[in-house]
């Protein structure tokens, strides 16, 4: 039963237009990105670099090794993951709102269906739509960039550190970050999803969903002590950038990088069962809500 | 008046025998270097500096006569020290009327004569080279460059199959590096909770490159492309 239900979900979610504005703005972003680094790369290496460079060489051949597809990937990644669960709620927001709204809700219920499955499978339907946009994202991203760029070495610079990884020990980050990433959107789209069950109009969920985030991003990334320690570590925002976490390699004592290792592993794995746990409130919530509710439209 | 005419004189010829010595300490460098007129030399380099964490990189070190010194990583990405022009002390003994030598006696520990290098050209960035030189080999071992614009670089050398050459089997080299930081809003770095390396390690400004070379191809010529 849940199987064609979830085909018409699907099918609905798809045969929208708005649908694809997610999938061409990606694209957007993803070109653009290319063709700035692709004509300007040098520049933006010049600027990342701009206080090692009186104790190294940092010549035209090492910019363009540094500007390998790898790293444009990266690039991107970090520009887009923060604005995808924009894209993600535009869905997710709708899910139930959107039904609510144009009065086919109530249609709905009057099928042989339980509103458990029912509102089961419209989740569902959203992470898969949050999964394909990701797919999506690292066909061009990846891909894209590995055709265009090239591949080499990893160069990731934190705030105090740059991380190096040989080119072989890259694709298996990029995959576990993108499987990281999609229950990270899943999060936003749980969110998106229980604010959606609670609302009429599906613009109300949208920008609710936006509006939380945006709050906890500032939050994750400000840095004033007393929210380190008390609110931070329970913001489903800052775990939400823990798939960089696959890019931090351990060293030995010596300095140099162990291939394939994760510098600290456990703690992405904390971030997840944050993250995981945020999904099971908020698509719980979200039930346990749409069970008891009264469905007037 | 005997005995202070006796301390001059001692002073006098020991004076004239330290100079002598570090004049033929630095000919006998000076002639092994004059051997080579190219290189190119496969080895493993490995960067301790605290705020790079990189693997151990497969490099090519390809060298002309008078100083053209290139590092390669020919697969992957190297970040090279500027310091590492100096990995190759031939620009220096093949000028040695550039400088004015000084000799500062013998390391009591290892007999190691030490020479201090000034260059008379007062616009040179080298602003003075020490070299710590093994007389009986003929072999610089270690080398203290202080330059006008880019700090001091040290050089710790070992010398085995091509000692004959003057070249080492392999070189560390020291150098001062400057803080690294980049603003977080740019990063967006993941706080995985990882210790930080105590601040006082993280304002040690030295880093260090060690090679160790595996092999070399000695004066079978090199194209003047690699150095561009």
């Amino acid at each position: 039963m849940l199987l064609p239900l979830l085909r018409i979900e699907l099918y609905k979610i798809f045969r929208r237009p708005r649908t694809y504005i997610s999938f061409g703005a990606i694209a957007a972003i993803v070109w653009l990105v290319q063709i700035a680094l692709k004509f300007d790369g040098p520049a933006y290496i010049d600027l990342l670099l701009n206080n090692i460079k009186e104790s190294f060489l940092i010549n035209a051949d090492l910019k363009h090794k540094i500007l390998n597809g790898y790293l444009i990937c990266f690039v991107i990644l970090n520009t887009i993951l923060i604005q995808m669960p924009l894209l993600v709620a535009l869905v997710a927001g709708d899910s139930i709102a959107g039904e609510a709204n144009m009065g086919t809700l109530r249609l709905s219920m009057t099928k042989p269906i339980g509103r458990t499955q029912y509102i089961l499978v419209k989740f569902l339907a959203s992470v898969i739509y949050t999964v394909m946009l990701l797919v999506w994202m690292a066909l061009l991203a990846l891909f894209g960039s590995m055709l265009i760029f090239g591949t080499n070495d990893l160069i990731v610079m934190r705030s105090d550190s740059i991380e190096q990884m040989r080119a072989y020990d890259v694709v298996w980050r990029y995959l576990a970050a993108f499987c990281y990433a999609a229950v990270a959107l899943s999060a936003v789209a749980a969110l998106a999803f229980l604010l959606s069950v609670l609302a009429e109009n599906s613009i109300g969920p949208i920008i609710a969903t936006m509006s939380i985030i945006i709050v906890f991003t500032i939050l994750s990334e400000m840095n004033i002590p007393i929210y380190d320690e008390t609110v931070k570590p329970w913001l489903f925002t800052t775990h939400m950038v823990a798939w960089k976490g696959f890019f931090y390699v351990k060293t030995d004592a010596e300095g140099v990088t162990i291939d394939g290792s994760i510098q600290n592993l456990p703690a992405i794995f904390r971030s997840l069962s944050i993250l995981l746990g945020y999904i099971i409130l908020f698509a719980g919530t979200a039930t346990w809500i749409f069970r008891k509710k009264d469905i007037l439209s | 008046m005997k005995t202070i005419y006796i301390i001059f004189l001692t002073l006098f010829i020991t004076g004239k025998g330290f100079s002598q010595s570090a004049d033929e300490a630095i000919k006998k460098v000076k002639a092994r270097l004059e051997k080579v007129n190219d290189y190119q030399a496969v080895g493993k380099m490995k960067t301790n500096v605290i705020f790079i964490k990189a693997p151990i990189a497969n490099i090519k070190v390809y060298y002309k006569r008078p100083d053209k010194l290139r590092i390669n990583n020919e697969q992957g990405i190297s970040f090279v020290p500027k310091g590492s022009v100096n990995i190759n002390l031939n620009n220096v003994f093949l000028n040695t009327e550039g400088f004015d030598i000084i000799d500062m006696g013998k390391e009591a520990k290892s007999g190691f004569r030490i020479i201090k290098l000034l260059p008379r050209d007062e616009n040179s960035d080298v602003v003075l080279s020490t070299l710590h030189i093994d007389e009986v080999n003929g072999l610089v071992m270690r080398a203290r460059t202080t330059t006008r614009d880019n700090g001091t670089y040290e050089l710790q050398m070992s010398y085995g199959r091509y000692a004959d050459f003057g070249l080492a089997d392999k070189v560390i080299l020291e150098f001062n590096t400057k803080e690294y930081k980049l603003p977080k809003g740019v990063t967006f770095d993941y706080d995985d909770g990882s210790k930080k390396p105590p601040t006082d390690k993280m304002n040690n400004k030295k880093g260090k490159v060690e090679i160790v070379y595996t092999s070399y191809t000695i004066n079978k010529g090199v194209s003047d492309s690699v150095f561009k």
